[in-house]
Parts: C-alpha cells; structure tokens; sequence
C-alpha cells in the first residue's frame, strides 16, 4: 500500500527520470518549477505523466498554488 | 495546389492522403496568420480533394496540436479600437475561422486529426471538426475558456455535444479542467490511443485502410451520421460577442497577456 513517503518518492524518480536531472539534486520540499526549469506546458506533461503511472485522474484545478513535490504527492495520494 | 510551405502551416498529399501540418511557434497558437493559411488551405481543398481519400491534421510543435486561439493577439488587436469596431472586428474573425471549420468538417474526404501533447481551446475545436481523433498517450485536452470569462468561440461546443454525451460536455466546459488521452477515450472522444510520438504513424496507417473503401460511400456514410450544427454554431457565435465586450473579460486577457509567471494566470 503507497504511502506519502514511496508516492513522494516515485514522484522524484519519474520527474528526475523525465527532466533528465539527477534525482539526487531533488528534495521534496522543492519548488519543482524553479528545480526542473519548466514552465506551464511542461507541468502540464508532468502531471499526465503523473496520472498515467499512478493511474489516477488530476483535475489540473487541483493543482493550482502548487509548487512543491511533498504538496504534488499529496495531492495524488489523496486519489490513490 | 498539392504542396504548400506557409509561416505557420504547410501541407502536401502523401498516397492519397493530404497531409496538413502545423507549425506556428509556439504551439500553433491560431490568429490572423494562421486563419489566413487555413482559408488558403480549404479553397484549395476542393482541387485537392478529388484525388484523395483521406485528411490528416497534426503539428510538427514538440509542445503540442495546438494550444488554441492567439490571445495575445486577440487582446492586443482589440485594445486600442472603439468597442463598436471592436465588436465587429471580432465578429468578422468568428465568421470566418467558423467557415474553415465548418469546411473541415463536411470535407468529403475522411478527416483524421492525429494528435500529441497541448490541445486547448481553439486547438480542441480544430480536432473536433474530424471524424477521427488519434491521438498520443501524452495529449491533454481542455477547454481552458470559462477561466477567462468566455466559453470556446471556434465551434467547440456544439461540435462536443454532437459527439459525446451532454454530461461530459458539461464537466469539460463549466470546470475548464484538462483531461489525458486515455479519459478522453473512455469518454467516446477519441477513437485511438497511440503510444508517445506514434500518432501520427497510427493516422496514416489508419488513411491506408480506409483507402480500400468506396470513397462515395464513405461520404455518403460520413453526411448521414455527422450533421453540422448549424445552428447551435450561430447560437455561439453571438454569445461569445456578448461574453466578450463585458469589462470582466477585458481584465482576464490583460492578466493573461501581462503574466511572466511559469503558470500564466488562469484562475
């Protein structure tokens, strides 16, 4: 069962994977626009990345005044 | 004219099938320039047309199909005219991209709009007017407009409520939300899901198969079961002129306009 933890985790791994930055370089805390260097169209891809692994649906109203990884996790461990 | 190279279209026939591609910076954002090549591209449809079987519309932009109307344009255009001219202004913009759309729409040809990544609003509208979409498991579709105190003015609509049931036109339009290809499928919007980057392979393979098909009887089965929306169209057009002139709308587009921010304002 996921908990906030392994879903903040998995969130990390797949932004590092797909913005090719080192995973290590990324907490969760982070302000992942500033961190990934990515704007509105790629947070957008982000979060269908997001909802294809996790096999959840996002609504991107949900995310709005977003900006951290911890908060992006939450956000979809309360769909899981 | 079977091959055209345009500022922010082209399009070529391949096998029979015209191939019409998007290329505008930065996601095929749709304003004069391109409602001019897109009424360039559906005069010459109809020479075009008689040799081909097929139509399929995708963009060559890495961000997307298409991001929808060019707002920037649209508000920096509008600014400095009197609202009377203003108004008209609009008006003749609407009356004209409807025509493209609605010329897309009844082409006697099987349309396909092979799609990936961004399609909002305008771009949204485009894709409806085919009769297939294919499209890539990264796409997003929205209707971003009520965010800023409009509804969608390119036929989006009635062309949404002709395909799909009234509920999901509903969530779709009163929340603004976005939603991934595989909603879009499950929802009747989408005929294929591709894998990333494949949509447009999955198109043209798709204009292959239909080639073996009796093109007048491909018509004829495409005009039974997808009329226009005449109406509903007008209806449209006149409640996004009204929408449009009320000071609310004027204060949205400039905040949207003016925005640096990573994620433009869209409340």
């Amino acid at each position: 069962m996921s908990t906030l933890e392994t879903t903040t985790e998995e969130v990390l791994t797949l932004a590092a994977e797909h913005f090719k930055v080192p995973r290590a370089q990324l907490n969760p805390s982070d302000d992942f626009f500033k961190t990934l260097g990515i704007n509105s169209l790629q947070a957008l891809d982000l979060l269908t990345r997001l909802e294809h692994h996790f096999h959840i649906e996002l609504p991107d109203y949900e995310l709005q005044g977003v900006s951290d990884f911890r908060t992006l996790a939450e956000r979809i461990q309360s769909r899981l | 004219m079977k091959h055209f190279e345009g500022n922010t279209l082209s399009w070529q026939v391949v096998d029979g099938a015209i191939e019409l591609l998007l290329h505008r910076a930065p996601c095929n954002e749709i304003g004069t320039a391109t409602l001019i090549e897109l009424e360039r591209f559906v005069a010459a449809l109809d020479s075009m047309q008689k040799d081909s079987h097929a139509l399929i519309i995708s963009s060559a932009r890495k961000e997307g199909f298409c991001a929808g109307a060019d707002l920037r344009e649209l508000y920096r255009e509008s600014q400095p005219l009197p609202l009377a001219e203003r108004l008209a202004k609009l008006r003749d913009f609407l009356e004209r991209i409807h025509a493209v759309m609605n010329t897309l729409d009844a082409a006697p040809l099987t349309t396909i709009a092979a799609i990936h990544g961004v399609t909002f609003g305008g771009g949204f509208e485009l894709a409806l007017t085919c009769d297939l979409i294919i499209a890539d498991k990264m796409s997003r579709f929205c209707f971003p407009e009520l965010r800023l105190g409009l509804i969608p003015g390119f036929g989006g609509i009635p062309r949404l409520k002709r395909d799909i049931g009234n509920a999901v036109v509903r969530d779709l339009l009163l929340t603004g939300r976005s939603i991934n290809a595989t909603k879009a499928q499950s929802v009747g919007l989408v005929s294929q899901v591709s894998a990333e980057g494949d949509a447009l392979r999955v198109a043209r393979a798709t204009a292959a198969q239909l080639k073996k098909f009796d093109r007048a009887t491909a018509v004829a089965a495409k005009h039974f079961i997808k009329p226009i929306p005449h109406g509903d169209l007008r209806r449209e057009i006149d409640i996004f002129c009204d929408l449009f002139m009320r000071p609310a709308v004027d204060a949205a587009l400039r905040k949207f306009v003016e925005s640096t921010d990573a994620l433009p304002y869209l409340p």
